[in-house]
């Protein structure tokens, strides 16, 4: 179960951050620790490895972004279309993946991401290597006007909210349960007659429609649309987020994601820019090495020796 | 005959070359990755990185230690070798006992480390190589022109897999891998120092990718991104072919190099995605891959 009280604590600072800090960032790191939380489903949740994710970011982010561009679309209508998208390639993208396992699932990912880039980069429709630029953020229900970055940012919290809450529902769900045992033993999920490839694949499913939700509402908060969201790089980045944080961890993407998005913020800055890569691969490195549980893995391990 | 398919034989088998020459790379880059998943069980993305360092390793000894090509060609491999089997030993080694997922992701850290330092040091831009000078000019054949130096990419890829297949095969070395593929407890026991061949197959398979990389440079631009870009193809083409056989990852990556050549002919749009369509339509038809050994 979750602690309340941590949750009350954390729902303040999210309400009261943008008094502190600049609110376009804090958006940035919500939708990233959305995008984590996201594929920690999977990882964490049911033991396999997308190697592909940026796919599903980049495609809510196009999808989003087209329709603010050349529809008149509400973005709360342009978020859920840019979801449903997502949703759909996570469906075909799932359906071919669940027929390999553990390495090659990795690899069938990473090749179709990598597939959906080439296609970006081609396609007329996202602006090739200029990407969807000036995307408008409008009216939210054509009423409250996003183009504050305060409002954006709480709009913003509101997703993040029922992104976590709807992966809090799945994991705890009977069907999340199932999830586990496949994670924990999957002959044995076969052999109590669960139809194991069909769980894998709904867990995609939803894993790349949440992965989109924060690729669509991140292009409205950036009003930019990229490749960056499509390449393979940023597959990379949301595993190191949710190996930082914590896989398998409820906060551990959230943690993963602040560390991350914070690190990134400050070295892009500073003259430390150009080293940005290395360091991220040396993080990768020292957390598989000798980190392996993660921000929060630590902390709850901490907890449960001390208290 | 050119009035049923209007065809242009010169253009046609020009990209016929190039798609063997990227085909042979490919088949030395899944060769050394089967090779390595064999017997660790592991997927080397740094293997990409170390193709990368190969080529910078060429270009470096040109410039600083006047090393010819031909000498690259023989201590960049061994060199890269030697770095491979470091990496086994302090990285790899340690978390063996880990979910192999973990070992995919040490070595993507390794891959986007070297690639970060090779980008921080030459810059993005590609960098080139001259061709040695025994294999410049080409041969002017009835349909077509052969560069020599592109004809020796295709035999040395050839000769060194087919070298690798035999000696897997049909050596007593050979045998001890393949036991270590089977059984590498049931090895150890009959006296077999099992940890030490991991680390050589590791360091071989590493090695394979660097003497790519030598290959390479005279004919595409050494530059950071080249081994990522590559390695990519590369797992499409092993999911495609599947680990189970040596003789089938060197037959399926040629075969994808080809197929690239003809869609760059045909409908060149589709050139840089022809891989992963055909390996969509393998995971439909035949999942465990064309020459998959598990269900």
């Amino acid at each position: 179960m979750i602690n309340r009280k941590l949750l009350i604590a954390l729902l303040a600072i999210g309400l009261l951050a943008p008094l502190a800090v600049y609110p376009v960032f804090l958006a940035k790191l919500l939708c990233f620790a959305l995008f984590a939380a996201a594929f920690n489903l999977l990882l964490g949740f049911v033991g396999i490895l997308s190697f592909g994710h940026a796919a599903f970011l980049g495609t809510g982010g196009y999808v989003t972004g087209w329709l603010m561009l050349n529809s008149g679309l509400t973005p709360e209508l342009a978020i859920i279309a840019g979801t449903l998208a997502g949703a759909l390639l996570g469906a075909v993208y799932g359906k071919l993946a669940v027929k390999r396992e553990g390495i090659y699932f990795a690899m069938v990912t990473l090749a179709l991401a990598q597939l959906t880039f080439f296609i970006y980069l081609q396609a007329p429709f996202t602006g090739g290597e200029d990407g969807m630029q000036g995307i408008p953020r409008r009216a939210l229900f054509g009423l409250i006007d996003l183009s504050n970055n305060t409002v954006m940012y709480y709009l913003v919290l509101a997703i993040f909210c029922f992104g976590f809450w709807l992966i809090n529902r799945t994991i705890h769900s009977p069907f999340g349960q199932v999830l586990k045992a496949i994670r924990e033993n999957e002959p044995r999920a076969i052999s109590l007659g669960y139809d194991v490839e069909k769980y894998k694949w709904l867990a995609f499913v939803i894993s790349a429609a949440l992965a989109a939700l924060a690729g669509g509402t991140k292009s409205l908060v950036f009003e930019l649309a990229s490749l960056t969201d499509v390449h393979w790089h940023m597959s990379g980045e949301v595993i190191l987020m949710t190996l930082v944080g914590g896989v398998g961890t409820l906060f551990g993407p959230l943690a993963g994601a602040a560390l991350v998005v914070t690190m990134q913020n400050y070295l892009s800055g500073g003259e430390l820019g150009n080293y940005l890569h290395i360091i991220m691969g040396a993080v990768f490195v020292i957390c598989v090495l000798s980190f392996r549980s993660g921000i929060v893995g630590q902390l709850q391990k901490f907890k449960r020796n001390n208290f | 005959m050119s009035g049923l398919l209007d065809i242009n034989f010169f253009a046609l088998s020009g990209q016929l070359l190039v798609g063997l020459i990227n085909g042979s790379f490919y088949a030395l880059l899944s060769l050394g990755l089967a090779i390595i998943f064999g017997l660790l069980r592991i997927i080397n993305f740094a293997q990409g990185a170390l193709y990368m360092v190969g080529a910078f390793a060429a270009l470096l000894g040109l410039k600083y230690l006047s090393l010819s090509y031909w000498q690259a060609l023989i201590f960049v491999p061994i060199m890269v070798g030697i770095f491979g089997m470091l990496i086994q030993v302090f990285l790899i080694r340690p978390i063996a006992n880990q979910d192999h997922l973990y070992s995919l992701l040490l070595t993507f850290g390794l891959a986007l480390m070297l690639q970060g330092i090779f980008t921080h040091l030459f810059g993005s831009s590609g960098l080139s190589y001259p061709t040695p000078e025994a294999l410049k000019g080409g041969t002017r054949l009835p349909f077509m022109y052969l560069p020599n130096y592109r004809a020796w990419i295709i035999a040395v890829s050839v000769v060194v897999c087919g070298l690798t297949w035999w000696a897997i095969e049909k050596t007593k070395l050979g045998a001890y891998l393949r036991a270590g593929t089977e059984n590498p407890q049931l090895l150890q026991a009959f006296g077999v120092n099992v940890p030490l061949i991991i680390t050589l197959t590791f360091g071989f398979g590493v090695a394979l990718a660097g003497l790519a990389g030598v290959l390479a440079a005279p004919v595409y631009s050494v530059s950071p991104d080249m081994g990522s870009n590559i390695l990519i193809v590369v797992f499409a083409i092993v999911v495609i072919g599947g680990m189970g056989s040596i003789g089938g990852a060197i037959i399926t990556g040629l075969a994808m190099g080809v197929i690239e050549g003809l869609t760059k002919y045909f409908y060149p749009q589709a050139s840089s995605t022809v891989i992963f369509v055909v390996m969509v339509i393998v995971l439909m038809i035949k999942p465990s891959g064309l020459f998959g050994k598990e269900a």
